[in-house]
């Protein structure tokens, strides 16, 4: 059957692929073909499966459920709901993780892949990957025992006494935090916690891609190494760090449990940072399994829509932004 | 206009020292940032296991469940639902994850590949608790209970992505000669992807599935509206009450994934959440048998990744 | 034309000008492995120096010896001096970063930062402190003549360095080199990724700047060795894989009447 005589390979190879074809790569094609159908059917079954069971609420309360106000309602027995509390929760506490774990996660990734000497790289790189195979509850419950009291009251309490006496900041830092440590600050710095591992690891790989002839520049010309690093480095690789960043505001956006745990469930009036809160992965965690009337197991829904179509907005802009490195690639030099 | 010489003296000294300054600074706050970002590790794994290992010994993983105020209580059905439902996921995801990672690395620029990668990538980005009403959805209210098989969908859906990517980058790590090499020889593009490409790809895909399990066995979210939990769940009896009922394995198998299954980090929420401090201790001891599974499996499969790595280079 | 260009152009072979770098006993180490042994080498205020050998002889470690780019390797280690006016760079204490701007350096790639034309030349000034946009454009168009790319890009400084040709971007990189007023240039194959056109401007452009600034080159090309500089020292691997001095004199002798049989051969194309 191998053909040991290849004097022409074209027609040889028509007839060998005929023979081919009928040897079990119709099946196998066929095969990979409908599986991939089917994930992307999948995802589109998710989205649409979403959008049909929130139909209820859609229809009986129309835009009404968005509005930001901070006198929400979230009512059952009244079938009155009112998601703005629960998207304010969520973009807070992923917003302030994003700003603060990104200097963190950028001076990791910096540290790893520029200057950490060689027989330090791995086990240090290891130790981070393994920060984020921590699971969710895991920290959940570190942060309810542990970091709440220890960490998140005291500054809670600092911050309040500071930050919140001032005029503007003060909608954002009024206290008190509960003495439990329970607030949208909990939840905020959990998160960051997170998701530094994630920032790190794909702003450190996008630092090792950079070709060297960009550092022996910088140096010949007399930079320093941190010159080298912000002046050439980062600008260099600032898309793949833009999608790092996306990454993790995306994690942040969809985590759970830890959240959950730490943050009060409130749906309180203020805007603080140091109060208890809620965000739209919590409610529904908490509320799914004992939600009675369609109404409010549509409304729990219709927050999962406002999830998703966040999260594939993000994607969506990810793409975009690895198009545009894409586009800007040096070209080898044109004669 | 001054020469460069001339403003270089004028700035010279002074501007050097900055210089040097700033990047001493900026390099060991790097390092402080690192060092910083490893306490929460430490912190946490450490006290889990220290206050966690006071709640574990042999009858913490042998028993079941007991009421409050009775001793020796376990956590012999989360530890068994944690491996049925994972189980599951790993059965559900893998296969289906494989063969479109093959469509996906060997058509990246058809149309059809186009958008699996797509699709991909948004199914990577859903968060799980979505994920967890997509299986509510589609499984618990059609079945008109909740189950392990919901959950084990569920985490399927989760692992899926990420099995699919793995895949998918490590037969494109397979170097195209190999490929070429077997076609010559006239063996068929499906056997070829099998009994090549696969088995060169192997330790990579297999260090993928691993990890994403992993993944999947800590998930919690999902599980509170498809799996649910179960304490009085226990494999034992329902197997051997199914030999002795002359079950045929595929009933005995029903009867294991159809009903409601409880997880480790079902039960770890549901301790850490009551006021009774007896649970509180046993929601630590659940996250340091929770913790051992994950971080070993992690831990191994780099450290048989780094292995093979090695003895590749030679 | 090239020998008209070269008659007008070529400034004079000065084989008593001053010495500026002086190369002693020179030995460098890469962990146990010695790359380079026993160099000695004196290069001559503003003249031409090519560098010369078989491929893997060591120039290029030697190149780089000069602006202690070899520091970037781990495991690297020098024995011997190198005396810039004087003075060793190797001494204790000495500052590299002051080194790198005195010695610069141009290299086989053209490697443009990702920023626009005229940043890329006022990179260098602004490290050093020089702000004013006055100082800066000054200081950006004469190395841009310097280069000979002014004219080609005055229209466009703002555009991205990226989307000039091969032959443009590597003046680039030459402007950006002279933009903090080196006073010896060193550089590495600089042509050798380039077409025929643009290499020609490089080696007339080297012989304006040398006018100004001491050159040494690294070349595997001998006809551009003899075309362009002014010494030429020839390199070779001895039995260990170190890479040694054969011989060093002014171009027209290595070429004509060379004195070590191995040069003789090494030029005239018998092996290399």
């Amino acid at each position: 059957m191998s053909s040991h005589n290849s004097a022409l390979p074209r027609f040889r190879s028509s007839s060998r692929l005929l023979r081919s074809l009928q040897h079990g790569d119709r099946p196998w094609q066929g095969l990979i073909i409908l599986v991939s159908v089917l994930v992307i059917v999948l995802m589109l079954a998710v989205g649409g499966m979403l959008w049909v069971r929130s139909a209820p609420t859609r229809s009986a309360l129309g835009w009404s459920f968005l509005t930001p106000t901070l006198d929400a309602n979230w009512d059952p027995v009244n079938s009155n709901f009112q998601a703005w509390p629960f998207i304010y929760g969520t973009l807070l506490t992923s917003l302030v993780a994003i700003v603060v774990a990104v200097p963190v996660a950028g001076g990791i990734a910096i540290f790893l892949a520029e200057l950490c000497p060689a027989w330090l790289r791995t086990p240090l790189t290891w130790m981070v990957e393994l920060l984020a195979a921590i699971p969710s509850v895991v920290y959940g419950l570190w942060g309810i025992f542990i970091f709440l009291p220890q960490v998140v009251t005291p500054f809670g309490n600092f911050l309040g006494d500071t930050l919140g006496q001032l005029p503007i900041l003060n909608l954002l830092f009024a206290g008190p935090i509960p003495a439990s440590g329970a607030s949208r600050l909990a939840a905020a710095l959990i998160l960051t916690i997170m998701i530094i591992p994630t920032i790190a690891a794909v702003t450190r790989d996008v630092f090792l891609a950079i070709p060297n002839s960009q550092r022996e520049a910088a140096k010949a010309l007399g930079a320093t190494e941190w010159e080298t690093i912000w002046q050439v480095l980062v600008p260099y690789g600032l898309s793949g760090i833009l999608g790092a960043v996306i990454l993790g505001l995306g994690r942040a956006l969809g985590e759970t449990m830890a959240v959950t745990m730490v943050i009060g469930n409130s749906i309180e009036g203020s805007a603080s940072l140091l109060r208890p809160g809620y965000t739209m992965a919590s409610v529904i965690a908490n509320e799914f399994a004992e939600a009675v009337s369609s109404l409010h197991t549509s409304a729990l829904v219709e927050i999962g829509v406002i999830l998703f179509i966040m999260t594939l907005l993000l994607n969506v802009l990810a793409r975009f932004l690895v198009w545009q490195v894409a586009r800007q690639a040096p070209q080898e030099g044109r004669a | 206009m001054s020469t460069f010489a001339e403003l270089m003296l004028r700035h010279r000294t002074a501007r050097m020292r900055t210089r040097k300054i700033t990047n001493g600074a900026m390099l060991a706050l790097t390092g402080l940032l690192t060092a910083l970002a490893l306490v929460p590790l430490f912190w946490i794994v450490g006290y889990v296991i220290v206050r966690g290992g006071r709640s574990i010994n042999l009858a913490f993983f042998i028993n079941m469940p007991t009421p409050l105020g009775v001793s020796g209580g376990g956590v012999r059905s989360a530890i068994e639902g944690t491996l049925v439902i994972t189980l599951l996921a790993a059965v559900f995801a893998i296969p289906p994850g494989v063969l479109a990672a093959f469509y996906a690395a060997r058509y990246p620029n058809r149309p059809l590949g186009v958008v699996l990668r797509f699709s991909t990538d948004v199914l990577a980005g859903v968060p799980s608790i979505v994920v967890g009403l997509f299986a509510y959805a589609v499984l618990v209210v059609p079945m008109g209970h909740y189950s392990g098989l919901a959950g084990g969908a569920a985490l399927a859906l989760l692992m899926l992505p990420t099995i699919i990517r793995t895949t998918e980058e490590m037969l494109k790590l397979v170097p195209g000669t190999l490929r070429e090499a077997s076609l010559g020889l006239g063996a068929p593009e499906w056997k070829t992807s099998l009994s090549v490409l696969f088995p060169a790809a192997a330790n990579g895909i297999i260090t993928g599935f691993l990890l994403a399990l992993a993944r999947a066995a800590g998930e919690t979210a999902p599980l509170l509206m498809t799996a649910l939990g179960n304490e009085r769940f226990d494999l034992g009896q329902i197997v051997t009450s199914g030999i002795q009922g002359h079950q045929s394995a595929f009933a005995i198998l029903g009867r294991i994934v159809n009903q409601p299954v409880d997880s480790l980090p079902l039960a770890l929420w549901k301790y850490a959440q009551q006021p009774y401090p007896e649970r509180v201790e046993q929601s630590w001891g659940v996250a340091l048998v929770l913790m051992i599974f994950v971080l070993v499996i992690n831990i191994a499969t780099r450290l048989w990744a780094q292995n093979r790595a090695r003895k590749l280079k030679g | 034309m090239t020998m008209q260009l070269m008659t007008e152009v070529k400034h004079a072979t000065n084989g008593n000008a001053p010495i500026k770098v002086d190369v002693k006993d020179l030995n460098v180490y890469y962990g146990k492995f010695r790359a380079l042994a026993g160099i000695n080498l004196a290069v001559r205020e503003k003249q031409i120096t090519a560098i010369i050998g078989p491929s893997g002889c060591g120039k290029s470690t030697l190149l780089r010896s000069f602006n202690r780019m070899n520091d970037l390797t781990p495991g690297s280690r020098v024995e011997g001096e190198i005396a810039l006016d004087g003075e060793n760079l190797y001494a204790a204490g000495v500052d590299v970063v002051d080194i790198r701007r005195r010695v610069g350096m141009v290299f086989q790639r053209p490697n443009p930062f990702p920023k626009s034309i005229y940043d890329n030349v006022a990179y260098g000034p602004r490290l050093y402190g020089i702000r004013g946009k006055a100082d800066l454009d000054g200081i950006v168009e004469r190395s841009l003549h310097s280069a000979a790319l002014w004219d080609e890009v005055k229209d466009k400084l703002g555009q991205s360095g990226f989307s000039l040709s091969g032959g443009q971007q590597q003046r680039l990189c030459i402007a950006r080199a002279l933009a903090v007023e080196p006073e010896v240039i060193l550089m590495d194959e600089p042509a050798s990724a380039l077409d025929p056109i643009s290499t020609l401007r490089i080696e007339e452009l080297m012989h304006d700047l040398a006018h100004s600034y001491t050159i040494i080159i690294v070349t595997h090309n001998m006809q551009q060795a003899a075309r362009v500089s002014d010494f030429t020292a020839m390199m070779m691997i001895d039995d260990q894989r170190a890479g040694r001095m054969i011989e060093y004199d002014q171009t027209n002798v290595i070429f004509t009447r060379p004195q070590d049989k191995r040069t003789e051969d090494y030029v005239t194309g018998r092996f290399g």
